[in-house]
């Protein structure tokens, strides 16, 4: 397996730094995000949502929003229970006994969380549909509510009237339990973490909009909604909503980024489609930013604990896990599985002989939990990341000697992991090391110290992070394993036009990756055209019919190697027709800047836009070949992918006032062959921006009513230029076995790695004064209080 | 997001504002740069029937020179305080206190004298008016009256401004030099969790930011230093007496710690230039 | 109630409702889609414009309160042949966008913060930047493309 620190070769334009075609759209403004739809005779919805975390609705009187100006009609949930064929659909059920609520739309007769819909007011425009929401009357008999999780677990208040316990499943990994229990008896050195992950909420900058036009005569609805999965969400539109699954056609126009809180069929979405058949006209709602708050999925949501045995030399023998993870009200699309998603990952880049994980589920009267970038793998790393450290301070050493001494080598790659998985391929020292002097740790090593030697009160940490994660979702057969409803494959076309134009069809979903440009390179340099030349359709269920959308990191590895395959199969076919008008055996040709030539005579030759009008014209195929170069591939993965990293943050922290300020940081990643090295870099920063805003300043604060008091971008603090570094980047690349192209993913790579790098960071600062953990978001409140807690008279606090 | 209805006048003198706030003062507001009363408008959360704007009153954006105090109308902008000549030779405190409100954005509609007139505590230009020893000139029915600084921020949003008055003029003590100004946020567009305006120019004034219902002195410090105590010894009496509010950002008692903190450095800072 | 108002130089005059923020008046009866809206409260800059040249939140402002003025939008930005902007060319340049939600109210603050900071430095960058919200980029390259946007000379139009 070669490594190397360069972008890659080459040859073609796969492997430059080629600016992005989506970008002139997107900057003059011309895009179109589903707000921006101009939608004749459309009504605006707006949607009444409980106040309250549980209650039982007793009466909702509509009469002041049916007297409202502009009101077209208003319902309650009651009202609209008719419109279901089944409830909100889930489609991971974890484990065969996994209990869940009914889940509708509008609730009828009991509230779970604030911002659960009881009833929705359609009017001719925005404002007056928000007029008229504020005037219906709902009266509420408030019941009491389960806020805090671990209390949820005990079942001291239920969070439905109609379950009997408030956990939801419980899910395990044990392969040997034995073992475990072995190793723990006989370690010299053991660690006992406890980790809370705090709820995040996504904060997408467009918020999410939905505009459902029917066509009542001819028996269609047109789903426009910012949304990451059009075909997942046809289906789901379809069984819940009882309209044939072909009668419906959803498009997602531009979309202003997702990071899993689009990865969703939302109570919304099915109530535009239900009031649009009902009202037989156009039907749209645009999500306000402080109702996404409490109406779009929370990610995140964790109590971990952690145990760590080890030997002396902080050599890791087993890692045991327990979680409690917070399903909130209701489940969602996959919030059952995004624990599972972790639940692999938990010995994090270590060779770790014994293993054992168990996660329990449990419903709170909080907003539902659902994927949000990274899903269980920010959770797992961040865990296993703090614990490795947890070991390093026990034993005196260097951080990263003990990730070293750890580390899976790089010649057991593929490495069959105790939790059951093949990692395809690594060099997880290459990357350190490479990280390492990137940052220049060892001088930073030495002002540290210096500064702890002259009483600094800005002290330096140094926090790193060395993560795995598991990518390209996924081999059907093991989403089957793990009771997922759905495969994993994706579907692409390749076709080439008349004129020697080349359009790609994608089941990939873009919202801000940038698949126009890759998917484009892939293809152009497959059959020797400028990308300029491809076009690339998507998001759109009429013209890619099939696809499993977009999230886990997938697109690249599962739906770009469908591209290349598509592509593959049209020049295996584009090569019989060359050989039929160049009169040689199909073997005889070689392919080269999209000519076929014959090998030894090079004067002999056919280009493939030649050929795409032969093709076209079919005026002179070879016998039984049918008309047209286009060509359709459905990958179906065999394995996921593992890109895997370090990534280094340094910190200042003042100790008199517990601010800490993140000002440099350094990342080393592997995500195989880049298509895109620019494309991979903006990834890169994105996900450190969102992993870094988990450690130091999201967080959704609920108090104990379970009233969410985040609701808004003043107190919910998304991070701005002003409170982040610019980073340092550097790269191996190690190619994954597993797809043709060797690529492995890096969405969301940068938000599981730096969570950990910088609370490690923080930790490291403090940690001669005795501290040893801060709970996230590390505020400047909680750094002074863990400093006074850990050494009175130090900081002050306590 | 969008406010509930409501009657605009635009107003073309401050007469003219008066006269439409004399005839329903406690339904009728304001309106200047917008940028405190909008927001509360847009979540509902004001609710106002009529909306004066004196955006556009002629006369009413200036900073002056004005022999021992430099005046600033009250409709000038955030920017155009941050850049005036003259407030950055005379009164750079609040030059600089007024380019480190909201946001870029923020300052470019928001005024002085709507910000002060709002009597938000979290606020940064209250605390530099008040450690400036300013003047509030305020036009009412029952004519001009002038109200010192300390006794104008009566409460929590609650001002010395009646509901059928206007703040027309802020006026501040000169001080060019010795003087510091310590916010500190955990992000730069956010709200301080506490500010410290200080000036030491013959005899210290210490004002702050978030450390009560009102913007308000740090008695204690300015008791100390006036007794002559070092700057450590003042500083830590700057929460004396003073209620901070709990919340999200920080607990009541952290804002008490983060105080004696922050005033330690505004008094090291204003000391070091030129107090 | 009417009113009057430049907007990418051409003179707009509408009837609207007095509740109407500027923002919407942009979008909704002028048909500029590109000012986005992402925030209720004056915190994530998607919806900034230029009045009379300078940054504003487009979502705090009343359309009657910009009556008289002159508004420049995103899509005023890129030359009517359809040459893209400096500012625009140095966010293509150097990817200073992904989902490009945030991208037209990015680019108007970084032409009003360059008037303002012909010659910036980075950390003056970040600070200029402060009101404007990015959920994708990290800010990386968005401030790479601001300080290439200087050095280019590019001035606001």
């Amino acid at each position: 397996m070669s490594t190397t620190v360069a972008d890659g070769p080459a040859a073609g334009v796969v492997g430059t730094r080629m600016r992005r075609r989506e970008d002139p759209a997107l900057l003059s403004g011309e895009a179109r995000y589903v707000h921006d739809l101009v939608v004749p005779g459309a009504l605006h919805m707006a949607v009444v949502r409980s106040p309250y975390a549980h209650a039982r609705v007793t009466s909702v009187d509509l009469s002041g929003a049916l007297a409202s100006p502009g009101v077209a009609a208003a319902f309650s949930g009651a009202e609209l229970a008719g419109e279901w064929s089944s409830p909100m659909p889930c489609a991971w059920p974890v484990t065969a006994d996994m209990q869940a609520p009914s889940h509708l739309p509008v609730a009828v007769d009991e509230v779970c969380y604030v911002g659960d819909a009881v009833a929705a007011v359609v009017a001719s425009s925005q404002a007056e549909a928000q007029d008229a929401a504020a005037a219906v009357a709902v009266a509420y008999e408030e019941l009491p509510a389960a806020v805090d999780l671990e209390d949820a677990a005990s079942d001291r208040v239920l969070a439905h009237s109609g379950l009997i316990s408030n956990r939801a499943y419980t899910w395990e990994l044990v392969p040997d339990a034995d073992a475990v229990e072995r190793a723990f008896a006989e370690a010299a050195v053991t660690v006992r973490e406890r980790y809370v992950q705090q709820r995040l909420i996504p904060a997408a900058m467009e918020p999410r909009g939905v505009c459902v036009v029917p066509q009542p005569f001819g028996g269609e609805y047109v789903v426009y909604s910012a949304t990451q999965i059009p075909h997942i969400l046809r289906t789901m539109l379809g069984i819940t909503a009882g309209v044939p699954e072909e009668r419906i056609r959803v498009v997602a126009p531009s979309v202003g980024g997702g990071f899993g809180s689009k990865l969703d069929v939302y109570a919304e979405e099915l109530l535009c489609l239900a009031l649009a058949r009902r009202l037989r006209k156009p039907v749209r709602w645009s999500e306000e930013r402080s109702e996404a708050a409490q109406a779009t999925i929370h990610g995140r949501g964790q109590v971990q604990e952690i145990e760590l045995a080890a030997d002396p030399h902080g050599r890791v023998l087993a890692v045991r896990v327990r979680l409690l993870a917070d399903m909130g009200a209701y489940m969602q699309l996959v919030t059952p599985g995004v624990p599972l998603l972790g639940a692999f990952l938990y010995h994090g880049v270590y060779d770790v002989p014994a293993y054992a994980f168990t996660c329990t589920g449990v419903f709170t009267n909080k907003t539902p939990t659902d994927a949000y970038r990274g899903a269980g793998r920010p959770e797992a790393t961040y865990a296993i990341e703090r614990a490795i450290d947890a070991v390093a301070r026990k034993i005196g050493a260097d951080p990263q000697e003990v990730r070293r001494r750890n580390f899976i080598p790089a010649d057991k790659f593929p490495y069959s992991s105790v939790a059951g998985l093949v990692f395809d391929s690594g060099n997880y020292e290459a990357a350190l090391d490479a990280a390492l002097e990137l940052v220049g740790y060892e001088e930073l090593r030495e002002a540290q110290a210096r500064r702890r030697e002259e009483g600094a009160t800005r002290l330096l940490g140094i926090g790193l992070s060395s993560y795995v994660e598991m990518c390209g979702l996924a081999p059907s057969r093991v989403l089957a394993s793990l009771n997922y409803v759905a495969g994993g494959w994706e579907a692409a076309t390749v076709r080439m036009l008349p004129t020697g134009k080349v359009q790609v069809v994608t089941g990939a979903s873009p919202h801000g990756q940038g698949h126009v440009t890759s998917w484009s390179m892939i293809v152009a340099d497959k059959l020797g055209v400028s990308p300029e030349d491809v076009e690339v359709l998507h998001s759109d269920t009429a013209v890619s019919p099939l696809g499993l959308d977009t999230y886990g990191s997938r697109s690249l590895s599962v739906g770009g190697t469908a591209i290349a395959l598509a592509a593959d199969r049209l020049i295996d076919k584009a090569r019989l027709l060359a050989a039929h008008r160049l009169e040689v055996a199909p073997e005889d040709l070689e392919l080269s800047a999209g000519q076929f030539s014959v090998q030894g005579s090079p004067s002999s030759a056919i280009g493939l836009g030649a050929l795409a009008f032969e093709a076209f014209t079919a005026h002179d195929l070879p016998e039984g070949m049918e008309p047209n170069l286009e060509a359709s591939a459905t990958y179906d993965p065999t394995n996921f992918t593992f890109p895997f990293g370090t990534h280094v943050a340094v910190v200042e922290v003042d100790t008199e006032t517990g601010k800490v300020d993140l000002v440099r940081y350094a990342a080393v990643d592997d995500c195989g062959n880049q298509i895109n090295p620019l494309i991979v870099d903006g990834q890169v920063h994105g996900g450190i921006a969102q992993g870094v805003a988990q450690a130091l300043f999201e967080e959704a604060v609920y108090d104990d009513e379970g009233n969410l008091l985040t609701t808004t971008f003043t107190d919910y603090l998304v991070p701005a230029a002003s409170e982040l570094p610019s980073f340092s980047l550097g790269r191996t690349v190690t190619p994954s076995p597993s797809n043709p192209m060797g690529v492995k993913g890096i969405g969301e790579a940068g938000t599981i790695a730096a969570t950990p790098a910088v609370v490690n960071a923080v930790v490291d600062a403090l940690s001669h004064l005795g501290v040893e953990e801060i709970a996230m978001p590390v505020t400047p409140e909680r750094v002074w209080r863990s400093i006074g807690a850990s050494a009175p008279g130090t900081g002050g606090g306590r | 997001m969008i406010p509930a209805s409501f009657e605009y006048r635009r107003a073309d003198s401050v007469e003219q504002a008066l006269g439409w706030l004399s005839e329903d003062p406690d339904s009728t507001k304001l309106l200047a740069g917008g940028h405190s009363l909008l927001p509360l408008m847009k979540l509902r959360l004001a609710t106002p029937g009529v909306l004066v704007d004196i955006g556009r009153v002629p006369g009413l954006s200036y900073v002056r020179d004005a022999g021992d105090h430099v005046a600033v109308g009250a409709l000038t902008r955030h920017r155009d305080v941050e850049i005036s000549d003259v407030a950055r030779a005379h009164v750079p405190l609040l030059a600089h206190v007024a380019g480190q409100v909201g946001d870029p954005q923020v300052r470019h509609r928001g005024t002085i004298g709507g910000s002060i007139a709002h009597g938000d505590p979290a606020s940064d230009l209250p605390a530099a008016v008040l450690a400036l020893d300013g003047v509030l000139v305020i036009d009412g029915p029952r004519g001009r009256r002038e109200v010192g600084a300390g006794d104008f921020f009566r409460g929590f949003l609650e001002t010395a401004l009646a509901p059928d008055e206007v703040l027309t003029e802020i006026r501040v003590r000169k001080a060019p030099r010795g003087w510091a100004f310590q916010k500190f946020n955990r992000r730069a567009q956010d709200w301080a969790i506490v500010g410290v305006a200080a000036v030491v120019n013959g005899g210290a004034r210490v004002a702050l930011v978030n450390m009560g219902a009102t913007t308000v002195r740090a008695r204690g410090t300015e008791e100390a230093l006036a007794a002559g105590a070092g700057i450590a010894e003042a500083a830590a009496r700057a929460p004396e007496g003073l209620e901070p509010p709990s919340d999200l950002q920080g607990s009541a008692e952290y804002r008490r710690h983060l105080a004696t903190v922050l005033v330690r450095r505004a008094l090291e800072e204003a000391t070091a230039s030129g107090g | 109630m009417q009113v009057t108002m430049t907007v990418n130089g051409e003179t707009q005059s509408h009837d609207v409702e007095a509740r109407m923020l500027l923002v919407y008046y942009l979008r909704e009866v002028l048909g500029l889609t590109g000012t986005n809206v992402g925030c209720d409260t004056t915190s994530c800059g998607a919806c900034t414009v230029l009045l009379n040249g300078e940054s504003v939140k487009s979502c705090t402002m009343l359309a009657a309160q910009a009556d008289g003025e002159e508004i420049t939008t995103i899509e005023g930005m890129a030359s009517s042949e359809g040459v893209l902007h400096p500012i625009q060319e140095a966010f293509r340049e150097h990817h200073g966008l992904q989902c490009g939600y945030c991208t037209p109210g990015m680019v108007m603050a970084v032409a009003s913060f360059l008037k303002e900071h012909p010659d910036p430095t980075e950390a003056e960058v970040r600070e200029g930047l402060e009101g404007n919200l990015c959920r994708c980029t990290g800010y990386h390259n968005i401030v790479q493309a601001t300080l290439a946007a200087a050095r280019a000379g590019a001035l606001a139009p």
